[in-house]
């Protein structure tokens, strides 16, 4: 945490200036996640919401099939555990797209002149700011079966019929990809940036090719920056809701729609979302946790 | 570099910088440009015109939507404002003073908002609000908002914080500044520009939000992103292209400011 830490001029007076922090954070992000928590032991009420009574109804529906009418023996229920399971993998998918293209943007600008670095780097950024729902709108009006896209590549002959792109998995993942793309290019920038290139010089002196200190060199030496880049994508592309929604289908389906659904009207069932969201939530605290037990190992060293 | 290869180049690299742009731009660029489309279906073009802009302002939905577009000023100006003040503060701590207890606890706590999934703090806001019996609206929006926009504007003013030396101030106290003068007329000016960009960050982050504030608006509440995701669900129209065209030159201007902010603080702190 910086150089300014040791500075002492307001010293006993910080936890009055943390204070508001606290209270706001406290009661309105981490009191509601515990809430929720409580919420996925309770038993359903059929318009929505709950009835303050125990139960595992919601872990159990996630996890094992009791039959139709609940009297066979339990068997595991592959619907929802099949849901994050897809999701992980599509979300995976995307983070190595990100990687795939974001690793040489990132190394290009960083190895731009200091100057034009600033710009490039703006110019990765600013579609990032430009609000998600519209450039996922866009890209479903992009991609679409007699959008501009398939139009264009039907007009020169290029294809016969529309790609029919919409609705499918690798919608879905470019749909990710382009949403957090930027979250891969900023952390491996900075990175590449403190790179020390006389390491690369010695690799070329040693008979080094270019690609082998890439591979043997500069990877290695740049890894945080990946690992960070990867987790920043593959932990909101889990939890995603517009990319899969409007980009994808049915077939499609993936975590966050499936939590949205269950606080949907009257047809919800709230302690199974609360449920379904502790589990995400879960996965999601265990990839920050492995990351941050690395990350700890790689300063101490 | 005097070597016979430039080590830094690689072959290639330049064409996928040049894809990932492509990619970045294409679907804005489209949209943008089909904004000025004179037909009323999306799929031909039929010349150019200003009609769906003028439909945005006078047009059968221009009412929804210039409401939504009020609500979602308000709470982002609010919020923003908010989170800003609570951020510095938060910053003004985390930096100055000194060994602090829970300091860990707390910066967990300030950016607890970016590690929770954002499905999950919707979820669990919809689940609170409800269980203190908090009738969902323009309020529960704004306070949902206040809370994650917190440690979007804690990061920028932070990074700001530990690029300051604290002589500044000492000098100050010692020629008999309080505190809290110290405070006012030396620490806030050379804060300035990173309060700045964490206000113009968190403002943009407060507008771009769906999720969170789909879970927790309630019935006939709306803001821009939940009224185009309601009429996009219908399908995509010509004047939703014309609304997205308007929001991303505005999300442009204000990232634009928010680089120059930075720029200037930089360049400040060379001439230094």
């Amino acid at each position: 945490m910086g150089a300014g830490n040791s500075s002492q001029i307001y010293q006993g007076s910080g936890w009055k200036l943390l204070f508001p922090s606290w209270i706001i954070i406290g009661i309105f992000l981490l009191a509601p996640v515990l809430m929720m928590g409580v919420y996925s032991f309770l038993t359903k009420e059929f318009r929505g919401g709950v009835i303050w009574q125990f139960s595992l109804d919601a872990y159990d529906q996630f996890f094992f099939d009791r039959g139709l009418f609940g009297d066979e023996p339990p068997r595991l229920e592959w619907t929802y555990i099949g849901i994050f399971w897809r999701s992980i993998w599509q979300a995976g998918l995307a983070t190595i797209a990100c990687l795939l293209i974001g690793f040489p943007t990132a190394w290009f600008i960083a190895t731009r002149n200091p100057k034009s670095r600033s710009t490039w780097l703006f110019l990765v950024t600013i579609p990032y700011w430009v609000n998600l729902l519209i450039r996922t709108v866009s890209m479903k009006f992009l991609i679409r079966d007699t959008g501009p896209l398939n139009e264009f590549l039907l007009s020169f002959g290029i294809i016969d019929a529309p790609l029919g792109l919409i609705n499918t998995n690798f919608a879905v993942q470019l749909g990710l990809f382009y949403s957090y793309l930027p979250f891969m290019v900023l952390p491996i920038y900075a990175a590449v940036e403190r790179y020390d290139f006389s390491l690369s010089e010695a690799a070329a002196d040693l008979y080094a090719g270019r690609w082998t200190i890439l591979r043997l060199v500069i990877l290695p030496v740049v890894k945080p920056g990946i690992v960070a880049g990867c987790i920043l994508v593959f932990v909101p592309s889990l939890g995603a809701f517009l990319a899969p929604d409007l980009l994808g289908g049915a077939k499609t389906f993936m975590i966050g729609s499936l939590i949205e659904e269950q606080f949907k009207g009257n047809a919800g069932n709230w302690p199974f979302g609360a449920a379904a969201s502790m589990i995400l939530l879960t996965i999601v605290m265990c990839v920050l946790l492995v990351y941050a037990r690395n990350q700890n190992k790689v300063e101490a060293r | 570099m005097a070597g016979k290869t430039d080590l830094r180049r690689f072959p290639g690299f330049l064409a996928v910088t040049t894809l990932c742009l492509f990619v970045l731009y294409a679907p804005l660029i489209v949209v943008a440009v089909y904004s000025f489309n004179a037909s009323t279906s999306i799929t031909n073009w039929g010349g150019m015109s200003l009609m769906w802009y003028v439909d945005v302002f006078t047009g059968p939905e221009a009412p929804k939507f210039q409401k939504a577009a009020l609500n979602s000023m308000i709470i982002a100006v609010c919020a923003s404002v908010i989170a800003t003040i609570v951020a510095t503060l938060a910053a003004v701590a985390m930096t100055r003073a000194g060994r602090l207890r829970g300091k860990i606890f707390s910066f967990a706590l300030i950016n607890l908002p970016l590690m929770v999934p954002e499905v999950v703090t919707a979820v669990a806001s919809l689940v609170f609000f409800s269980a203190i019996g908090f009738t969902t609206g323009l309020t529960t929006i704004l306070i949902a908002h206040t809370v994650f926009c917190i440690p979007f504007a804690y990061l920028p003013i932070s990074a700001r914080m530990q690029s300051i030396p604290d002589m500044y101030e000492q000098a100050a106290m010692d020629l008999y500044a309080s505190p809290r003068e110290a405070f006012r007329l030396v620490l806030l000016p050379l804060m300035t520009p990173g309060i700045l960009s964490g206000f113009l960050l968190a403002f943009i982050i407060s507008l771009d939000d769906f999720l969170i504030t789909n879970f927790v608006k309630g019935a006939g509440v709306e803001t821009l992103p939940t009224a185009i995701f309601g009429s996009v669900k219908q399908g995509i129209k010509p004047n939703i292209m014309a609304i997205s065209t308007l929001m991303l030159v505005v999300s442009v201007a204000f990232v634009s400011l928010s680089w120059l902010v930075g720029r200037m603080g930089q360049d400040k702190k060379k001439n230094n």
